[in-house]
């Protein structure tokens, strides 16, 4: 028992520590040569009114680039929805008597 | 909640509250909001009704035949706006590629589709949000 514990603490440890070389191998924070700030966010922000006519690039991305990623959002909120009905609802017949 | 004062303000503030929201549900694409902030704050005036007058009331005001309705066509309704785009041969949920009139930016038309589908999923996340709050009511009366 104490050396199977053993072994998973070094596991653990093994674990943890590969997980800190790849944390230590993350650009810095907030650094413009960062590989987020690509094209994509240039493009939104220079084109998303030509493309959309919208002022509003919130909006552009969330109804229009990303259309497919709100149409699921609403699907989750609707699965939300039923799932709470059909969990909660209590049955016409079944008043009173538990 | 029986209070005279509350009641008589809240009756006053409710209409507003749910006119502010669908504003910020149409004017999601020229203004900050949008729809989901805007379904929520719709969503808000019914459950601060619910809270005040009873549940009882909100129920005679928002029947259970238009939650289900709303509840089931949101979504549907942003999926048929998807479908624009593949009978104008394009792909599903395109805007500009299907041709459609993009507007004037800064005005209500602007947008095309998206305003449509603001619509869509403004209904979707105030019923989703009204129905929670009034199942969760009943169950515990």
């Amino acid at each position: 028992m104490k050396i199977r514990n053993l072994i998973f603490l070094l596991i653990i440890l093994l674990a943890i520590f590969t997980m800190l070389i790849a944390v230590a191998e993350l650009p810095p924070y907030g650094s413009p040569d960062n590989p987020v700030h690509n094209m994509v966010t240039e493009r939104y922000i220079n084109k998303a009114l030509e493309e959309t006519g919208v002022n509003n690039i919130v909006t552009a991305i969330v109804l229009d680039y990303r259309a497919y990623d709100t149409l699921f959002e609403t699907i989750v909120l609707f699965t939300a929805a039923i799932a709470v009905y059909v969990t909660l609802k209590k049955a016409k017949g079944s008043e009173g008597g538990e | 909640m029986r209070d005279f004062v509350l009641k008589r303000v809240v009756a006053v503030i409710i209409p507003f509250i749910s006119l502010y929201g669908f504003y910020v549900i149409l004017h999601g694409a020229i203004s900050p909001g949008g729809s989901f902030a805007g379904g929520i704050i719709v969503a808000l005036s019914v459950i601060a009704f619910a809270t005040i007058f009873g549940l009882d009331r909100a129920k005679e005001k928002l029947p259970e035949k238009i939650l289900v309705w709303t509840d089931s066509y949101g979504t549907l309704w942003y999926v048929l706006m998807g479908l624009v785009g593949i009978v104008k041969g394009v792909p599903f949920l395109s805007n500009r590629l299907a041709g459609i009139n993009l507007g004037v930016p800064g005005t209500l038309s602007a947008g095309g589709l998206i305003a449509l589908i603001g619509i869509g999923v403004g209904i979707r996340v105030a019923s989703t949000m009204i129905t929670l709050f009034f199942t969760m009511m009943e169950e515990e009366k």
